[in-house]
């Protein structure tokens, strides 16, 4: 297959890519603009997660692709071979086996290490968006630090709910800078934002990139008397049994029966796998 | 005594039209200044370039700050600015919608200054907030409720409650009982009066009403055109008016 570039996208849309990306992890936090261009798929499906991943691949990568914790669904699987066929990289499901990840709505419950790369699909790169219509005044917002106005969300969400109702997406401050969103993965995640790996962050249909690099401090917005709370369903695993990770609530009838599965279903496998 | 403001030769131009030309005065703490003029005759642009919401063409804008005296607050940085209108600073707009957040509670509505200068503890900004809506006369069970679902009367009482949490030594008011019917004022103007005594605050007060400033000014500013045409005493100024226009101005009020 020689009709693609390597990687889908031309070397100069690559390099202008990588400028941005080098200067969000000198940024931590801070949403960088770049020219994103049109991918082989529609807005909302990953396109900046795409082209983050394109910029960043190697020929000696190997490449594992989630969506909502799973390698086996539509997005992920039409992810992986894309770029099996316009890059012929080698690819995994296995969390461990992977030098770059690109992920949808989640972080793998293994611990990602120094070698890793995490790329994460962002729909709605400003966290202050849904307060302050108004992307000039967001702007100035964040040069000034001017975020009072995120902790007026939470106090709402405590008044009206008794407590931080916001459940994915949930605002965090990166090395005391920037407020940033750490796309719509679920406030059990949050922790795990202070990672090893480097983590990139792509919107598409936005024209952002910004990144967390290896072992940056990231603090999850919260009261002193409200503090944060990574809560996740109060049950095991249906399938492993375990019981420290986020897991997917599944209705197998019509009766209503449900069963708690892991939502990362590398991490639920292995642990079946070992236990057989 | 130093004063808390002092304005010199300040200048402000649309294009070729004049908003304020070469506005002069100074403002002592506790005092209150009022400022009368019809439609268009700069009053509005003044206090919006004195509170920092426009940038003037010239002239200095001298502010006795907490920390560091007296400072231009022309030439502070934007930062700086943003903070000093949120702490010592405040300001009541006329229509109280373009003072409050519509879609966030009365009880959000309030704390958010204090949010905005560093409060992270939840009970305590509710428990101001809770004194707050009790002293500009709004029942506490209110406190979750939208400011769409109160009264224009209530809404203008939650913008005053709003800009006063953090205890600012100067308000800025354009036309605060505009649009209220006029039971609704009188007791608007009472509050006003009250808090402003009770906390030694110093005001400056746009209006077109010269009953309002009757009741609220210690002295009194006529503009016209742009420029000051009158200042002295309120009274003084209503009762023996020297400039055509004041005089104009003063036997035009209706007497019921």
């Amino acid at each position: 297959m020689t009709e693609y570039n390597f990687a889908y996208l031309d070397e100069q849309t690559k390099r202008m890519i990588r400028r941005a990306i080098l200067k969000g992890v000198a940024v931590p936090g801070y949403q960088v603009p770049f020219a994103s261009r049109e991918m082989p798929m529609p807005y909302g499906w990953g396109t900046g997660g795409v082209q983050v991943s394109a910029a960043c691949l190697t020929p000696e990568d190997t490449l594992k692709v989630i969506d909502q914790g799973a390698d086996d669904t539509t997005n992920a699987v039409s992810i992986r071979k894309f770029f099996e066929k316009t890059a012929q990289i080698a690819v995994t499901e296995k969390t461990a086996e992977a030098t770059i990840i690109q992920t949808r709505h989640r972080i793998p419950e293994t611990l990602l290490t120094e070698d890793q790369i995490l790329v994460y699909q962002v729909p709605m790169p400003e966290p202050l968006r849904f307060l302050e219509p108004s992307e000039v005044e967001t702007r100035k917002m964040h040069a000034l630090q001017d975020y009072g106005l995120m902790h007026v969300k939470l106090y709402e969400d405590i008044a009206r709910h008794g407590e931080i109702a916001t459940a994915y997406s949930y605002p965090v401050m990166v090395e005391d800078r920037y407020v940033m969103s750490p796309s719509p993965i679920p406030k059990f995640d949050n922790p795990k934002l202070e990672s090893a790996a480097l983590q990139l962050f792509g919107a598409g249909r936005e024209q952002r990139i910004y990144a967390v690099p290896p072992h940056t401090r990231v603090v999850s917005l919260d009261f002193e008397d409200h503090p944060f709370d990574p809560s996740k369903a109060p049950h095991p695993c249906a399938l492993c049994g375990a019981e420290d990770t986020y897991l997917d609530e599944v209705i197998t009838d019509d009766a209503g029966t449900r069963m708690f599965v892991c939502s990362d279903t590398d991490y639920c496998g292995a642990r079946c796998e070992a236990a057989a | 005594m130093t004063p808390l403001l002092e304005v010199q030769a300040l200048t402000k131009g649309y294009g070729g039209r004049i908003g304020c030309s070469d506005v002069s005065f100074t403002l002592y703490p506790g005092e209150v200044l009022g400022i009368v003029g019809e439609s268009g005759s700069g009053k509005s642009t003044l206090l919006n370039c004195l509170a920092g919401h426009l940038a003037p063409d010239a002239g200095r804008v001298i502010f006795d700050t907490r920390a560091d005296g007296p400072r231009d607050v022309l030439a502070m940085s934007e930062p700086e600015r943003r903070m000093l209108g949120r702490t010592d600073w405040a300001f009541v707009h006329q229509n109280p919608r373009d003072g409050l957040r519509m879609r966030i509670s009365a009880g959000g509505n309030v704390g958010e200054r204090l949010m905005a200068v560093g409060a992270r503890h939840y009970g305590d900004i509710r428990a101001q907030a809770v004194d707050w809506l009790g002293r500009v006369e709004i029942s506490d069970s209110r406190i979750d409720d939208r400011p769409s679902a109160f009264s224009g009367g209530m809404q203008q009482r939650l913008q005053i409650a709003r800009n006063l949490v953090t205890g600012p030594r100067l308000v800025f008011m354009d036309e605060p009982t505009g649009g209220l019917d006029v039971s609704v004022q009188a007791r608007l103007l009472d509050l006003i009066r009250g808090l402003v005594r009770r906390m030694g605050l110093s005001a400056i007060v746009v209006t077109h009403d010269l009953a309002v400033v009757r009741l609220l000014a210690d002295r009194l500013m006529v503009m016209k055109d742009g420029r000051v045409i009158e200042t002295g005493l309120t009274d003084q100024v209503l009762d023996d008016p020297q400039a055509a226009y004041t005089q104009l101005l003063v036997s035009s009020v209706l007497q019921v």
